[in-house]
């Protein structure tokens, strides 16, 4: 046959090295890696523009109109909405529009440090003691210490603390922060720590430790990551719940004063007269926070998507 | 061993939830008279004060408060003239079928409805399932409730407007608490079942013929349990012992009130009696999630010392 008659040399051509051999691709970063995938993630993306949208509305909404947010023209009470009064008007001739998003601002302000101290204390916390669980005398005292630090917050009327923050700091936003995160993280911390202890059972983890990962490194690199989904429910379900505590604080006289407007006073002050058909003045400020909701819940699902290692493909 | 350590370090906690209540409460200003305080005469006033104690030095008050707990002695109602102990017991049982009643409903629903949208993931029925439960959670309660009353009750006359009695005066006060809760369960079983049914050992399930519905049911749903139940502890404490914006809109005459009314009026024997009762409940409650965790999965070590 004609292979057998070719010369030796032919048939032991030294080959290029790389073309079996190929150079391992340049591993890219995880948060990288997770930048690329939501941008290819249609509903992450609409969520993402969608958001945006709602801030710039935020910036620049109330002055897109000739009224400003505080303004009353008692004639011009509880208009329906028009073509001057896009969102109608309120009992006092208040312009809906500029109320609306003028209240964006303090509402999506809440939001975010609401949900930024879940994502800060409430992660960190309940990763740990999750992680901590089991792990020896040592951790497993962490974990109870933690978790009885959590039932007694969540045991303490919130009220009082709420209370006892207005005899000491001046009413306001700042104050408002400080009151969320005193409590606002313990319901992250035991959802992730429940899903700690049940991710670290499995073999990745163990194989990641006799590697020799460090615990700060398999609870942000390992654990975390597995655990995205439910943080990122949990997240978009306290930007709305801080949203509405705002609006119950604000009540108390604790959170923005009388004719500042937020999503939440609007709704709460609304509710007295949708019995007598003024739908518009609660019916904006609630499809504001559920648009501000979805928009959380698609990029939260794009996020979660992009993030989880195992739903990688 | 483990089970005496336990409600030893529950009793400690409890412990630390009173003391600290306690403080705050007496740090804040105001007193229970100061709301009346106009009508009475000042030697009224000070017969009242000594009668609840209010006269003595702080600490004192404490010892005695806590020798009366010891005996389980919740105290005297400053505002209503009625023993702490029997405003619990004449209210609870109304607070308790309510709660329950929209928990029982949350579970199934929420269950029900993520558990449609994992098993339907990135297709319609799970589009439609994520909006419901969007648009829930963006209604509170506090507005839904009286929409409820508006249509249901006033507009079409299905059912009571409000008040406490008969089963059909549960219904709509059920319906405006679970709303919330249906949402929030919903969204975690579908995350957490999402991720479960991308795993390895559902495919195996599969593979071994298993019907979808037992891979969902036995596999899928009781893995990616943890999370619902983590949710569920907080939100049963808090339902069974009611819900302050539901109880004062329908005019139920539950102990959901008491908890934000006693902190108003500053009546302290209720304040303090309120918050003890509920974080028995909630104690417990969080023991038995931890306790169930190993249930569900039972590769879960929550100490070292158990095996």
């Amino acid at each position: 046959m004609e292979r057998n008659t070719a010369p030796a040399d032919e048939l032991f051509k030294p080959i290029e090295s790389n073309r079996f051999f190929k150079k391992p691709k340049p591993s890219i970063p995880m948060w990288k890696e997770s930048i690329i995938n939501i941008t290819k993630n249609k509903l992450a993306l609409v969520g993402f523009l969608l958001l945006l949208l709602i801030l710039i509305l935020a910036l620049v909404g109330p002055k897109l109109v000739p009224f400003t947010p505080n303004e009353q023209a008692l004639t011009n009470a509880n208009l329906a909405p028009s073509s001057t009064h896009w969102f109608g008007t309120d009992d006092l001739g208040r312009d809906v529009w500029a109320r609306t998003w003028s209240g964006a601002r303090i509402s999506l302000l809440i939001g975010f440090a609401a949900a930024a101290i879940d994502l800060v204390i409430g992660v960190m916390v309940g990763g740990i003691s999750g992680y901590m669980a089991g792990r020896g005398k040592l951790g497993d005292s962490i974990d109870r210490g933690l978790m009885r630090i959590v039932e007694v917050l969540y045991g303490i009327p919130y009220l009082l603390v709420v209370i006892l923050l207005l005899v000491v700091m001046k009413p306001g936003i700042l104050t408002m922060i400080v009151a969320l995160s005193i409590t606002g993280w313990v319901g992250m911390a035991r959802i992730v720590r429940g899903q700690v202890l049940q991710i670290k059972q499995q073999e990745f983890v163990l194989a990641a430790r006799k590697l020799g990962s460090s615990h700060t490194k398999i609870i942000a690199k390992h654990l975390l990551p597995n655990a995205m989904g439910v943080i990122i429910v949990t997240l978009t379900f306290t930007i709305p719940q801080a949203i509405f505590a705002e609006s119950f604080l604000s009540f108390l006289g604790l959170g923005v004063q009388s004719p500042v407007a937020s999503w939440g006073t609007m709704a709460n002050d609304a509710l007295g007269v949708i019995l007598s058909g003024q739908w518009w003045r609660l019916f904006f400020p609630a499809v504001l926070i559920s648009l501000t909701m979805f928009a959380f819940n698609a990029l939260g699902d794009g996020l979660q998507e992009s993030l989880d290692p195992q739903s990688k493909k | 061993m483990y089970f005496t350590r336990r409600v030893f370090s529950m009793l400690v906690t409890l412990w630390i939830i009173v003391t600290l209540t306690f403080l705050i409460m007496h740090s804040i200003p105001g007193d229970p008279f100061s709301t009346d305080a106009k009508a009475l005469p000042e030697d009224v006033l000070e017969n009242m004060r000594e009668k609840y104690n209010l006269d003595k030095p702080l600490p004192l008050q404490y010892v005695l408060y806590i020798k009366n707990l010891l005996l389980l002695d919740f105290g005297p109602s400053i505002q209503s003239n009625r023993d702490v102990n029997t405003m619990i017991a004449t209210g609870f049982g109304a607070s308790a079928i309510l709660g329950l009643q929209s928990l029982v409903l949350s579970i199934i629903l929420g269950i029900g409805l993520g558990g449609l949208a994992a098993l339907y993931h990135h297709r319609f029925l799970d589009f439609l399932s994520m909006l419901i439960a969007i648009i829930g959670i963006s209604v509170p309660s506090f507005i839904l409730a009286p929409l409820l009353i508006k249509y249901a009750a006033v507009e079409w006359g299905l059912l009571p407007v409000a008040s406490w009695g008969t089963w059909q005066h549960t219904i709509l006060p059920t319906i405006a608490l679970t709303v919330g809760p249906v949402a929030i369960i919903a969204r975690f079983v579908r995350a957490s079942m999402i991720e479960v049914l991308n795993q390895n050992y559902i495919r195996t399930a599969e593979a071994k013929g298993l019907s979808d519905f037992q891979v969902v049911l036995r596999h899928g749903l009781r893995n990616g349990l943890i999370p619902v139940i983590t949710f569920i502890g907080p939100l049963f404490a808090s339902l069974i012992t009611g819900t302050f914006v539901i109880e004062k809109i329908f005019a139920i005459p539950g102990i959901g009130k008491y908890f934000v009314d006693s902190i108003f009026n500053r009546d302290y024997p209720v304040i303090l009696g309120t918050t003890i009762f509920y974080s028995i409940i909630l104690i417990i409650t969080l023991f038995l999630i931890d306790l169930s965790y190993r249930f569900i999965d039972p590769r879960i070590k929550l100490s070292s010392r158990e095996d």
